[in-house]
């Protein structure tokens, strides 16, 4: 039986429909995978001398013991935020001779053997051995090995019965701080109180076995509330909620591409791939704060730009590359109905538009690192307005990819092709190296006058770029509608 | 007036679809009946224009669908719930619609009206997405779009499939008075024969791509089609 899942397992896999398209952005995720089970390894590896020689009067161990808490808490929260139970599936399978209780126990079998419990036995494991060679009891570090793998264990399972309960989210987030100030003002260490139960477990191995209980406790507990699921209108359904229209007729003053827009607004607002977006947004408009308190950084004005393009952007580029796919789900539909090509393309130009406007606007506080950036960000927002825009609506003819809106976006590459990609030289590399070489040649005034002229000249020649654009779109039409409807 | 002449679709070498000539008068009923692959939905999307014919072509009101856009303006369609916009509500998505037909808020009111018992209070004013209906009222809000703004010609593709019973006799009285005054062009898909019959004045068979019968509906035409039909 087992044998019978694992087979579709590995068939699911390789015979997406998505696999051999998107298999650039496997290798990209491939590569994330592979550099974090890297750094773990070197730390784990590393992490006993490189304690001892910061904290030459301390116990390794004892340091990385008072330090678990926080990991387990951290792991809790980035599970939380990452994992899911993955049910939807396993519908077809229920109607077929197989028993329930099978099925749920391959489910949560699975689940153990995710990448999120892996990771982490790349830092023990090795840091176990580099104990054992150092000296350590050998019963006592693999008894703390054991309840390290238990510990990881337990998390995955308690992750998922936590996972429908916001509320827990928050009260690990408020542990966690609470956690740190106590320790910050010395009034109780907490973790170190934790710590010390760890200590004991090398010290009486035997106490591993504890945490045994409790992973087949929340095991038995998951098996159970699963078990009781496993019902098309229990778990397997996605829950409908009643929904508030937010009333948007104050965008009618907009003309005949108030429609589109509305559309627009409600695609960003109501699915769940579009909304993690706009996360984005707020990480984007921040991203100035990783460079501009780093001196390092005070003398390379080119990153001005970068760092421009980029915050006043970011609805742009997290929008705009995938324009038309997110229309994917109804292409046939809009195909055939009666409006112009140019007013859909106008309408998305639009949005764009007064994104970055508003995302300069909300960026202002930037004058707080010197008046310079700031013109830069204005030159870097009349650029995006009069190239990046076209640039990246050009780019959207080669969108081959259906969207489907309703998965999450973090480390989602669906629809995701090598034009994504190479656009970002255009959008960003191309005025940073201008800039770049103007600044370095003539002076700082005219290279940010010569990013701002671009953007003028843009703006000037948008009807032109419209119609080009336009047409190219519809030239690709038919090539759209045949690979809008492929599903992954 | 929809003509279709010497109308061919090849995918590589395999031929789906292959019509010399058919002529649809403005004003009729036109049913299209098959079995799976006899290329109905291959023939409705051709006619608009959603993929290209190899040869040959299809004139709708005098304009070649593949050249011109403006068949768009008088022709309403509903072929599958990917015409459907997932994440709106049925009101957004005929006001949608409605705004790209030329009619105001009220106008779609209006319209709409007409059809609160086909809806069956399952489908207007209800605090749902399109995505959370059930497959029946998806059916329904997009059959309703399809006839929105005055258009001269309606294709619907399997209009009947997934409705229940009350609301299939409700669709045929509907259909029927679209084709009252003789104005407006239906095309209408189905496997179902005792519907097409009792909704469409003629009604052409499909196999494998080509055209096997073209038939006046008459007493006698659900007689001759399921004796055809039960090979």
């Amino acid at each position: 039986m087992i044998s019978h899942f694992l087979k579709l397992e590995w068939k699911q896999f390789f015979r997406s429909s998505s696999f051999s398209k998107s298999i650039g952005a496997k290798i990209l995720i491939g590569f994330f995978g592979l550099y974090f089970t890297g750094c773990f390894l070197l730390i784990g590896i590393g992490a006993y001398w490189i304690l001892k020689k910061q904290f030459p009067e301390q116990d390794p161990l004892v340091l990385v013991n008072s330090f678990l808490m926080y990991v387990i808490v951290a792991d809790l929260i980035f599970r939380y935020l990452m994992q899911k139970l993955p049910v939807m599936n396993i519908k077809p399978l229920l109607v077929l001779p197989i028993q329930k209780s099978k099925i749920v126990h391959f489910i949560l079998t699975k689940s153990s053997c995710s990448f999120f419990n892996i990771l982490g036995l790349f830092f023990y494991v090795p840091f176990s051995v580099v104990l054992i060679t150092q000296g350590y009891n050998l019963a006592g570090i693999l008894g703390w090995l054991a309840s390290m793998i238990l510990i990881i264990q337990s998390v995955n399972f308690f992750n998922f019965l936590v996972n429908k309960n916001n509320s827990v989210l928050v009260g690990l987030l408020l542990l966690l701080i609470f956690g740190y100030f106590i320790q910050y003002f010395n009034w109780f260490d907490l973790p170190g109180f934790i710590g010390k139960g760890f200590d004991a477990v090398y010290q009486s191995p035997i106490l591993s076995l504890l945490f045994l209980v409790m992973l087949i406790g929340l095991y038995m507990v998951n098996f159970k509330q699963l078990r009781n699921e496993v019902y098309l209108d229990a778990l397997i359904s996605e829950q409908t909620k009643e929904i508030n229209s937010a009333d948007l007729s104050f965008l009618e003053k907009l003309g005949d591409l108030a429609p589109f827009i509305k559309n627009d607004l409600r695609l960003i607002w109501r699915n769940k791939r579009t909304k993690s977006s706009v996360w984005m947004i707020a990480m984007g408009l921040l991203y100035g704060l990783f460079f501009y308190p780093n001196p390092m950084y005070a003398d390379m004005e080119f990153i001005y730009v970068l760092v421009g393009i980029f915050s006043t952007g970011t609805l742009l580029i997290n929008f705009g590359q995938f324009i038309p796919a997110w229309d994917s789900g109804y292409f046939n539909m809009l195909m055939s109905q009666n409006f112009k090509y140019e007013r859909y393309l106008k309408s998305k130009f639009t949005i764009m538009a007064i994104s970055v406007v508003a995302l300069f606007v909300l960026g202002i506080p930037y004058i707080y690192f010197g008046w310079k950036v700031l013109l830069v960000h204005f030159a870097a927002m009349i650029y995006n307005l009069g190239v990046n825009t076209h640039v990246i609506l050009l780019g959207g003819t080669f969108n081959r990819k259906r969207i489907n809106l309703d998965e999450k976006a973090a480390f989602n590459f669906q629809g995701t092709g090598a034009v994504q990609w190479i656009i970002g030289i255009p959008l960003m590399i191309l005025p940073m190296a201008i800039f770049g070489l103007i600044n370095w040649l003539i002076g700082f005034e005219i290279a940010t006058a010569t990013i701002a002229v671009m953007g003028f000249i843009g703006i000037a020649l948008h009807k032109k770029f419209m119609a080009a654009i336009t047409k190219k779109y519809i030239t690709n039409k038919y090539v759209m509608i045949h690979a809008f409807k492929q599903e992954n | 007036m929809i003509e279709t002449t010497q109308l061919s679709k090849k995918y590589g070498k395999v031929e789906v679809l292959n019509i010399a000539s058919l002529e649809i008068p403005t004003g009729q009923s036109f049913g299209l009946v098959g079995n799976n692959g006899a290329g109905k939905t291959t023939y409705f999307n051709m006619l608009l224009d959603l993929i290209r014919p190899t040869m040959g072509s299809i004139t709708n009101h005098d304009i070649v669908v593949n050249q011109s856009e403006a068949w768009k303006n008088f022709t309403g369609s509903f072929i599958d719930e990917s015409f459907l916009i997932g994440y709106l509500t049925p009101d957004e998505y005929f006001d949608f619609i409605g705004d790209l037909r030329g009619m105001n808020k009220a106008d779609v009111k209006l319209f709409l009206t007409q059809f609160g018992e086909f809806f069956n209070d399952e489908v207007l004013g209800k605090k749902k997405y399109l995505r959370d209906l059930s497959k029946g009222n998806q059916k329904k809000a997009g059959i309703i779009a399809a006839m929105m703004g005055n258009p001269k010609v309606v294709i619907l593709d399997e209009p009947f499939a997934n409705l229940d019973p009350t609301t299939q006799i409700r669709l045929k009285k509907i259909l029927k008075t679209l084709t009252e005054n003789k104005e407006i062009t239906v095309l209408v898909s189905s496997h179902d024969l005792s519907h097409v019959t009792e909704v469409c004045e003629r009604i052409v068979v499909l196999d494998k791509g080509h055209l096997v019968k073209d038939i006046e509906t008459s007493q006698e035409t659900l007689k001759e089609l399921e004796s055809y039909f039960s090979v």
